[in-house]
């Protein structure tokens, strides 16, 4: 293939897979990695080091638009992300020792633990909201977000130790595979800390660039980041995520999200067996 | 700098900036990326097997004396350097910012997370 044709089906591919990633919720680094590895037969250590790049355009890029929302929490954000880039930097430090095939396995277990979340309901009703914890004031993380009918709803923060420590395996998980990990910071926010829905998935998306900023100089210092390859997959993926967020509003996700997770899930079986027989 | 002295303004203030750090750096790539093109477009590309690419700001003498083909990579590079930029940015932002709200504990916090992101990028290996 020549560098112009590969340069186009990468930039095409990259915009899917951006497009697919924001109207899903899934995150474009996702199938990033399986397609240049499966379909392009980059070496895994290339097309994470590409993958982490997008992921920063993508999260910084989509600031903007949440902080409108007035959803996302500054300090919440900062404070979780002392965890996601210690995690980062651990992570990417274990990139550079973990054999390629075993990081190929990782992340099709990844994938299958995405496919698998998308089924599970994504909402969690916070029943227990509200809870009275002395630290959330105290680490004045305690904050709130603009209700349906204009008032402010105020919520605080829980079970912070566990999801402090959750988020630094968000962390870990972002800095060797080179995605956002966007999922488990929700998944943190959301279901263990107890923070609402939409101050989860807002704050998460800020948080994403700082984690991936604090893995990125390792990954450039290892020879991760090929500017050849780099330069389609952050236009692509940026190109596709912003498109993405534009039509958002207006499409039908939920048969596009149970289409998108039976896709993850082949290409995480298909990263499992490719790994195990030594081909990635 | 009273406009920063609001939790909300102050994350709006840090949205503008990371979309402008997003929009310049993407802007380099893609000039980059043309100037790439251009210089290889009928090249044969080969990923499939991995050789540690030196990336790094190249000497100016170097970059005056070298191919278009490596000024164009030199482009792209310094397009992604911008990109890690930014989110370093916000968080030199952060500082500031609750260093003027005299909120030590946010201001502490914002350090630890900048000390972490300077030290990964300098000194990590």
């Amino acid at each position: 293939m020549t560098v112009l044709v590969f340069t186009l089906l990468v930039f095409a591919g990259s915009l899917s897979a951006g497009l697919l990633g924001a109207l899903t919720g899934l995150g474009g680094a996702v199938v990033l990695v399986p397609l240049l590895t499966l379909v392009f037969h980059v070496d895994i250590r290339y097309a994470i080091g590409a993958s982490l790049i997008s992921v920063i355009a993508t999260s910084s890029g989509a600031a903007a638009a949440y902080v409108r929302e007035g959803y996302s929490s500054v300090r919440i954000g900062m404070f979780l992300e002392v965890a996601t880039t210690l995690g980062a930097v651990l992570g990417a430090f274990l990139a550079t020792k973990v054999p390629t095939r075993a990081l190929a396995m990782i992340f099709g277990g990844v994938l299958i633990y995405s496919a698998v979340l998308t089924w599970r309901s994504n909402r969690s009703l916070h029943l227990e909201a509200a809870i009275d914890n002395p630290s959330s004031d105290a680490l004045k993380l305690s904050g709130s977000y603009p209700g349906p009918d204009g008032q402010q709803i105020e919520y605080k923060v829980d079970r912070i130790p566990q999801g402090f420590a959750m988020m630094f395996g968000a962390g870990t998980l972002s800095g060797l595979l080179g995605i956002g990990s966007g999922a488990v910071k929700v998944l943190a926010m959301d279901r263990i800390m107890r923070i609402p829905f939409k101050v989860s998935t807002t704050t998460s998306n800020f948080m994403i660039g700082v984690t991936a900023a604090a893995s990125a100089g390792i990954y450039l210092r290892r020879g991760y980041v090929d500017p050849g390859l780099a330069a389609p997959v952050m236009l692509g993926v940026l190109s596709g995520a912003v498109i993405g967020a534009k039509v958002l509003t207006r499409a039908r996700v939920s048969v596009l999200r149970t289409v998108f997770s039976y896709v993850v899930l082949a290409l995480g079986i298909e990263m499992i067996v490719n790994g195990w027989l030594g081909r990635i | 700098m009273r406009f920063l002295l609001d939790d909300s303004r102050m994350e709006r203030a840090m949205g503008v900036l990371l979309r402008f750090g997003v929009v310049l750096a993407s802007t380099a790539v893609l000039a980059g990326m043309v100037f790439y093109l251009q210089d290889r477009a009928s090249q044969l590309v080969d990923y499939r097997y991995f050789k540690a690419y030196s990336f790094g700001l190249r000497h100016r003498d170097e970059l005056l004396a070298g191919s278009a083909r490596d000024n164009a990579a030199a482009i792209i590079e310094a397009g992604i350097l911008l990109l890690i930029a930014t989110p370093v940015a916000r968080v030199v932002f952060a500082v500031v910012a609750f260093a003027l709200e005299r909120d030590r504990l946010y201001t502490a916090i914002s350090i630890a997370v900048l000390a972490v992101l300077v030290f990964s990028l300098f000194h990590g290996t």
